[in-house]
């Protein structure tokens, strides 16, 4: 690489870097992630357990199913608060006027994305052991899968919350867009946490494999369309 | 040199035509006031010279650009002051000017110093600076957004009504950053109904009208009086 694509580079993370910390400070300013997000995915937690009659046992079998579907869910409601950042005056213009590279404003937001599904997933995971009463059998397994995973649904959010506001009916149209495409994650995610936490006998290194390379193929994916998505 | 050159210009929003044809040239260091009825076509034609939109026929070079193929070349050489602020609310205004500074490219202090300039020509003191948008008045957001627009010093300023929604302060800081633009070499162009107001920076005005230049008093035509409202096309 000349000097010329390192400085290219050096350019794409400086921005992105400039677009997570300005998302994070209007989340730490706004408290969107706490006072809303994070007591909507407790509560969902709290709504499985009733509706499996609070039973311990099957709980702690179901509870990695449950801890990811309330990821996802929770997901949309961080995802569909980072593109309305965008669009709420029309910053989006600006952006696109900045001359920042797509794939710069897509990594930023994609990361900033990611630090909230990380706080939202060490928040679940003492729900899950304090309501279900899960174990962790393999904290390792189970922080680097939280962590695939989170790139997986932050890249994958990012791009398909630029689409849906493309489209004009970001609230209504993401879930029907975001939630199939996340289905391979969602389900690598549950048995790499069914090992974790020893809710069944799977390899969940396998299937934290799966979720790296999804992670990864979303990345980069994400950062070469985005700049397609942000354009009338 | 034309800044702008517009031949046959079409644009579509929709399947609407909202730009019909329109010739426009604007030469380097001009200050051109666009004219005309709700509807007529200016906003869509600022943000066609911006590089937003892609012109669906005729040609269109922007600063030495064909915006049919080099959109993103002009982009960050350009300005566009829109109806929208384009802040972000939760962030202060002093927040605000910098990220959009840092955005256009400019590093750690000299960002910082452009920011303070241009804080300071829109008349944003101290206390408004440290002040989160959300909590401004729309007059105090509308210069917060001009003085963001401000740090970039763009070659081509291309102003959607920036007298709207200012006090008197504030539009005379809007005259003042026209003039000192232009001073410094940028071409600008001013959509406005407030024509007594501009035409006293703008010798030039071209009115539009249904998506077409029908006078223009650099070229002669008399029909530059009024605000053209004898009909409008479906553009912004």
């Amino acid at each position: 690489m000349g000097s010329r694509g390192v400085g290219q580079v050096r350019e794409l993370f400086t921005d992105a870097r400039l677009v997570a910390t300005r998302d994070l400070r209007i989340e730490a300013r706004s408290r969107v992630l706490l006072n809303q997000v994070a007591p909507f995915a407790l509560l969902v937690l709290v709504l499985f357990g009733f509706a499996l009659d609070a039973d311990q046992r099957t709980l702690r079998t179901f509870a990695p199913g449950l801890f990811w579907v309330t990821v996802l869910l929770a997901a949309l409601l961080a995802v569909q608060r980072s593109a309305s950042i965008e669009h709420a005056d029309d910053a989006h213009t600006g952006l696109r006027l900045s001359g920042m590279a797509a794939a710069s404003v897509f990594l930023g937001k994609a990361a900033a994305v990611f630090v909230q599904l990380i706080v939202l997933e060490i928040l679940l995971t003492v729900g899950i052991v304090v309501l279900y009463g899960s174990e962790v059998d393999d904290p390792a397994l189970l922080a680097l899968t939280a962590v695939a995973a989170a790139v997986g649904v932050a890249t994958t959010g990012t791009l398909y919350g630029a689409l849906a506001s493309g489209l004009g009916a970001r609230e209504t149209l993401l879930p029907i867009l975001l939630l199939p495409v996340l289905a391979p994650v969602l389900i690598g995610a549950t048995r790499s946490f069914d090992d974790a936490l020893g809710a069944a006998a799977v390899d969940g290194w396998a299937w934290l494999g799966l979720l790296a390379v999804f992670g990864l193929v979303a990345t980069v994916l994400g950062a070469l369309a985005h700049g397609a998505m942000i354009e009338d | 040199m034309s800044v702008v050159e517009l031949r046959g210009a079409v644009a579509l929003l929709g399947r609407f035509p909202a730009l019909a044809g329109i010739d426009l040239s604007v030469e380097a260091g001009e200050t051109v006031l666009i004219q005309g009825p709700n509807g007529a076509g200016k906003t869509t034609l600022l943000r066609l010279c911006a590089g937003l939109l892609r012109p669906t026929a005729g040609d269109v070079v922007v600063l030495g650009h064909d915006l049919t193929t080099e959109r993103r070349a002009v982009r960050r050489r350009v300005a566009l002051l829109g109806h929208s602020t384009g802040l972000y609310g939760d962030l202060t205004v002093a927040e605000n000017i910098s990220f959009w500074a840092r955005a256009a490219g400019l590093s750690g202090a000299d960002a910082e110093s452009r920011a303070a300039t241009a804080a300071g020509l829109m008349g944003l003191d101290q206390r408004l600076l440290s002040r989160t948008v959300n909590v401004l008045s729309a007059g105090q957001r509308r210069r917060t957004s001009i003085a963001a627009l401000a740090v970039r010093r763009p070659e081509l300023w291309l102003l959607d009504e920036p007298h709207a929604g200012l006090d008197q302060a504030g539009r005379n800081a809007v005259d003042s950053l026209i003039s000192e633009a232009v001073g410094a070499g940028a071409t600008v162009l001013v959509s406005s109904h407030e024509l007594e107001r501009v035409r006293s920076l703008s010798p030039r005005v071209v009115t539009v009208a249904a998506g077409m230049v029908v006078a223009d008093s650099s070229s002669g035509d008399s029909a530059t009086e009024g605000d053209g409202e004898q009909g409008g096309g479906p553009g912004a």
